[in-house]
C-alpha cells in the first residue's frame, strides 16, 4: 500500500474520530454545564487526523509511545483551539474541561488505533476498504447505540438530583453539585414521606414476589406433566400454550373488569396476584418442561425406585436440578408482574394499595415538579435492573424464550 | 395411526401415568382457562351486548326510613315511612321484599295487605322496581306501656331490602348495535390504517435497530457482556418510567432533546414531538408533510424493542460454529460478503418470525401510546380505541367490539405466520 493511500485513509478515519468525540461529548458537556459551548469542529478534526497519521507511521505499539501520542493529541488539542477546546474561558469549570479533553485524547487515541490496526501489513483492495469502513462503522455504531439506550436514563438519574428552582433557571443543567449532600436526595425522601411510595414499593414487592410464587406452584406440575408424561391431548396442549400466549392483553381487559367487579375482586392486591401469575403461566410451562426434559429419567427412576412417592422425586430430585431454569422463570415473571401497567391501572383505585407503576402514574397526573417524577421512575426502574443484571446470565434465557410479549 | 398404536398398548402403569398427568394439569389449565381463555370468550360476548361501565355495580334499592311524632306516653300514634328508591338507570329489579324489626310495644294499626307481621318483624312484598322507579310504605303505630320500658326508636334497625336485579351481562338480549357503531364510525379506517402503519414501521425499526446491534455484539472484547447488559435497559425497565422520562425530554419548553437540538442549531425552534400531529417542511423544493407524533411513537417503540431483536439474533448467531465466519475469512471474503453469504441467510428465519411476532405485539400494545399520547395527535389505534369507548365513554360493549376486531386480525396475521414461517 502506498504512503498517499495510508495518508487518505488515515486522514478519513481521523476526521471521523475527531468529529464524533467532538459531537457527544459536547452535548455531555452542555448537559453538564447547562450553557452554549462552541463546537470546534475543525481543529478536532486536524488534531484527531494528525494524531491517525502519527499511529500509522510511527506506532510501535507499545505502552510508552501510545502515552507519548496522548499527551501529545491533548497538547495539540489545546494549542489548536487556543487553549479554549469547548469555547470556555479555561478558568471556568476547569477541572471538567481539562477531564473532558482527557477522555477525549483518549477516545481519539484508541478509536484511531482500532481503526488503524495491521494497516502497515495490508494491501489496499476491496477488503482493505470494507475492513476499513466496517471498523468506523462498528465505532460510529457503538457511539450511537451507547447513547440512545444511556441518555434517557442519564437524565432521568440527573434530574432527580436537581431542585425546581435550578430546573427552571435552566433546564439543560443537570451538573451534579455534590456540596449539596444529602439535599440532593430531597426528591427521593419526599416520595418516601409524603407521597407513599414507600408502601408502592412494598406492593409491588408483594406482587412481584407472589406471582412469582403462584405462578411457580401451578406451572412445576404443569410442566413436570407435559415433560414425563404421555397422554391424549398432549401435543394440543403444548400447541396452544404456544397460542394463548399471542392473546392480547387488551381483549382480556373488559372481561376481567367486569368479572372482578362483580366478584369485588377490584381495588385490591389480590386480583393483581391472580393475573400476573395466570398470563405467564403458560410461558413459564413452556420454558420448564424444555429444562425438565434434559434432566435424566434414570436419576428420577432410581427416586421411585428407593421408595419416593412422585411428588417426593419431584421436590427431591427434579427441582433441585433445575434451579438455573427456575431462577430465569421467576426472574421472567418478576419482570412481567413488577413492570405490569394496565392490570394495576384498571384494577387498583386505593392509593394504599397502588404498586410502583400505577403510583407512577397517579404522580404523572398531579402537577408535581419534574424532579419527583424522574426520582419515582428511578426507583420503579433501579430494582428491576438491579435484579437483572445480577442475574443476567440466567435471564436471557428466560428473553428468549419468554420475551417477544411485550 | 401412530397414536391409536400407542393406546392400545397402554398398560396398567402407563394408564396410572396418565391419571398422574391429568391431576398434575388440572390447577394450572383451570387458572389459565378462568383468567385467559375464559374472558376471552367473555369478551365475544360482551362486544354482542348494550352495557354500560354503570352496569356492572349490581342494581339495588336504596331504603330510607322516617319515624314521626315520637310517642310520649301510652296510645300516642306515631307514623312509620319508609321510601324505596331504585336508583338504577337501566336495570330492573324483580321480587323485592323487605323486612325490619318494630320495636317492642309499638302496635300497628293497619297493617297494609302486602306486608305480614311475625313477633317483632314486619316484612312485605313490594312487587317489581322499574329503573328509577320510586316506592313508599307508610303506616301508624300506637304506643303500648312495653314501648317505654326500652325506649327504642324503629330507626336502631337497619332494614333489608332484598331483590333480584336482572344482571345486564347475563340476559340474552344480544345486538349488533357495537360493531355497526364500529364499522360506521368515521374514524374507523384512520385507526385502522394507524395501528397498521404504527405496527409495521415498529417492527421493522426494531428488527433494524437489533440486526445491527446484534452485529456490533458479534465482535469479542473486554467487557462485551456489560455493554450487551447496557443494551438490554429499555426493555426490561418498567414502561412507565421510560415513557414519562422521554416525555420529560421531548418537552417543548424544559425538554433535553429540544434544548440540545437548539444548541446544536438543527432546530429553529423548539417542536412538542408527542403533540403535534402533522409537520410540513420543504427539502429539495418539495413539501413534504410528517406525521410527527406518530413517527415519535414509531421511533420510540423501535428504541424499546430492540433488545429484544438483538437477543434472538446473537442466540441465532452464537449457536453457529465460529469456523464458518472463520473459513470464510481464510478464503479472502470481506465482511460485506461474510454479512450477505452467511449472516443473513441465518437470520433470515429468526428475522421471519421476529418481525410478525414484534408486528402482531405491536398492533395489540396499549400502555405504550396510551402512556405517551395518550392517543392523541393522530396517534389513536384500534387499541387505544378499546379503552376510550369501553372506559372514557363507558360503553363496555362498544369496547369489547374493538376489541374482538383486534382479536380477528390477531388471529389472521398468527395463521400467516403458521402458513409462511420457515419450517425450522
Amino acid at each position: 500500500m502506498s504512503n498517499i493511500q495510508k495518508i487518505i485513509i488515515s486522514f478519513i478515519i481521523g476526521s471521523f474520530w475527531g468529529l464524533i468525540s467532538n459531537l457527544i461529548l459536547g452535548i455531555f458537556i452542555i448537559l453538564l454545564i447547562g450553557t452554549t459551548i462552541q463546537f470546534n469542529y475543525l481543529s478536532f478534526i486536524i488534531v484527531s487526523s494528525i494524531t491517525s497519521l502519527i499511529i500509522t507511521f510511527y506506532n510501535k505499539k507499545n505502552l510508552q509511545t501510545n502515552v507519548s501520542i496522548f499527551l501529545l493529541t491533548f497538547i495539540l488539542i489545546l494549542v489548536f483551539t487556543g487553549i479554549s477546546p469547548y469555547g470556555l474561558a479555561i478558568d471556568q469549570n476547569s477541572f471538567l474541561q481539562i477531564l473532558f479533553l482527557l477522555i477525549q485524547s483518549f477516545i481519539i487515541l484508541i478509536g484511531n488505533n482500532i481503526c488503524l490496526s495491521g494497516i502497515n501489513k495490508m494491501s489496499f483492495n476491496r477488503l482493505f476498504l470494507e475492513i476499513i469502513f466496517i471498523r468506523v462503522l462498528k465505532g460510529f455504531g457503538f457511539t450511537f447505540f451507547l447513547t440512545i439506550v444511556l441518555f434517557p436514563f442519564y437524565v432521568m438519574v440527573l434530574m432527580s438530583l436537581k431542585t425546581h428552582q435550578l430546573l427552571i433557571l435552566n433546564p439543560l443543567d443537570l451538573s451534579v453539585d455534590i456540596s449539596r449532600g444529602v439535599s440532593m436526595f430531597r426528591s427521593y425522601i419526599e416520595l418516601f414521606t409524603d407521597w407513599g411510595f414507600g408502601f408502592y414499593l412494598l406492593n409491588s414487592m408483594i406482587v412481584s414476589l407472589s406471582s412469582i410464587f403462584i405462578a411457580l406452584v401451578f406451572a412445576i406440575p404443569g410442566a413436570y406433566a407435559v415433560a414425563r408424561f404421555n397422554f391424549p391431548g398432549k401435543l394440543l396442549m403444548i400447541n396452544s400454550i404456544l397460542l394463548i400466549y399471542l392473546i392480547p392483553m387488551i381483549t382480556l381487559l373488559i372481561p376481567l373488569y367486569s368479572f372482578f367487579t362483580f366478584l369485588n375482586l377490584r381495588d385490591s392486591l389480590f386480583g393483581l396476584i391472580i393475573v400476573y401469575p395466570a398470563v405467564t403461566i403458560p410461558v413459564a410451562i413452556y420454558m420448564l418442561q424444555g429444562y425438565f426434559q434434559t434432566i435424566p429419567q434414570e436419576l428420577e427412576e432410581a427416586g421411585l425406585v428407593d421408595g419416593l412417592s412422585r411428588t417426593g422425586v419431584i421436590l427431591r430430585i427434579t427441582l433441585p436440578l433445575s434451579l438455573p431454569a427456575l431462577a430465569s422463570v421467576s426472574l421472567f415473571i418478576f419482570m412481567v408482574a413488577w413492570n405490569e401497567y394496565l392490570f394495576a391501572y384498571m384494577f387498583l383505585d386505593t392509593p394504599s394499595i397502588f404498586t410502583l407503576p400505577r403510583g407512577l402514574e397517579q404522580l404523572d397526573g398531579t402537577e408535581v415538579p419534574r424532579q419527583h417524577l424522574m426520582a419515582g421512575s428511578v426507583i420503579a426502574t433501579v430494582p428491576v435492573i438491579v435484579v437483572f443484571l445480577w442475574a443476567e446470565k440466567y435471564l436471557t434465557g428466560g428473553l428468549t424464550a419468554g420475551g417477544i410479549k411485550g | 395411526m401412530g397414536s391409536k398404536i400407542f393406546k392400545k398398548r397402554m398398560g396398567p402403569i402407563e394408564k396410572q401415568g396418565v391419571v398422574q398427568a391429568y391431576t398434575m394439569l388440572v390447577p394450572t389449565v383451570a387458572i389459565v382457562m378462568a383468567i385467559v381463555l375464559f374472558p376471552l370468550l367473555a369478551n365475544f360476548w360482551i362486544s354482542f351486548k348494550d352495557v354500560t361501565v354503570s352496569d356492572l355495580r349490581t342494581a339495588e334499592i336504596k331504603v330510607s326510613e322516617k319515624f314521626q311524632k315520637k310517642p310520649k306516653e301510652k296510645g300516642d300514634i306515631s307514623k312509620i315511612e319508609y321510601r324505596f328508591n331504585n336508583f338504577s338507570k337501566s336495570s330492573n329489579i324483580k321480587e323485592v321484599s323487605f323486612k325490619d324489626k318494630i320495636p317492642i310495644g309499638l302496635i300497628i294499626k293497619d297493617l297494609p295487605s302486602n306486608c305480614n307481621l311475625s313477633e317483632n318483624i314486619i316484612g312485605c312484598e313490594l312487587g317489581n322496581f322499574q329503573p328509577k322507579e320510586k316506592k313508599k310504605l307508610k303506616f301508624e303505630t300506637i304506643a303500648e306501656d312495653k314501648y317505654f320500658l326500652n325506649n327504642e326508636n324503629p330507626k336502631d334497625s337497619s332494614p333489608i331490602v332484598e331483590g333480584k336485579s336482572e344482571n345486564r351481562l347475563l340476559n340474552l338480549d344480544l345486538k349488533i348495535k357495537n360493531f355497526e357503531e364500529i364499522f360506521t364510525s368515521p374514524n374507523f379506517w384512520k385507526t385502522i390504517r394507524i395501528s397498521f402503519a404504527y405496527s409495521l414501521f415498529s417492527a421493522i425499526g426494531s428488527l433494524t435497530l437489533g440486526i445491527l446491534a446484534a452485529q456490533l455484539l458479534m465482535t469479542t472484547f473486554i467487557g462485551r457482556g456489560i455493554i450487551r447488559g447496557v443494551f438490554l435497559f429499555p426493555y426490561i425497565a418498567p414502561i412507565i418510567a421510560v415513557t414519562i422520562t422521554w416525555k420529560i425530554l421531548t418537552d417543548p419548553f424544559f425538554g433535553t432533546i429540544n434544548g440540545i437540538l437548539t444548541e446544536l442549531e438543527i432546530l429553529n425552534e423548539p417542536i412538542s414531538f408527542l403533540q403535534v400531529r402533522e409537520m410540513t417542511f420543504s427539502f429539495v423544493g418539495l413539501d413534504f408533510t410528517l406525521p410527527v407524533a406518530l413517527c415519535f411513537v414509531i421511533l420510540f417503540e423501535s428504541w424499546r424493542y430492540f433488545p429484544l431483536a438483538m437477543i434472538f439474533i446473537l442466540a441465532r448467531l452464537q449457536s453457529v460454529p465460529k469456523e464458518l465466519f472463520e473459513a470464510a475469512e481464510i478464503d479472502g471474503a470481506t465482511p460485506f460478503q461474510k454479512f450477505r453469504s452467511i449472516t443473513w441467510p441465518l437470520i433470515l428465519g429468526v428475522l421471519f418470525v421476529l418481525f410478525l411476532l414484534r408486528f402482531i405485539w405491536t398492533f395489540n400494545k396499549f400502555d405504550d401510546i396510551f402512556l405517551l399520547t395518550g392517543g392523541a395527535a393522530g396517534t389513536k389505534t384500534l387499541t387505544v380505541d378499546v379503552y376510550e369507548t369501553g372506559f372514557n365513554i363507558g360503553n363496555l360493549g362498544t369496547g369489547a367490539a374493538n376489541a374482538v376486531l383486534v382479536f380477528l386480525i390477531l388471529v389472521f396475521a398468527a395463521i400467516f405466520i403458521i402458513r409462511f414461517s420457515p419450517k425450522e
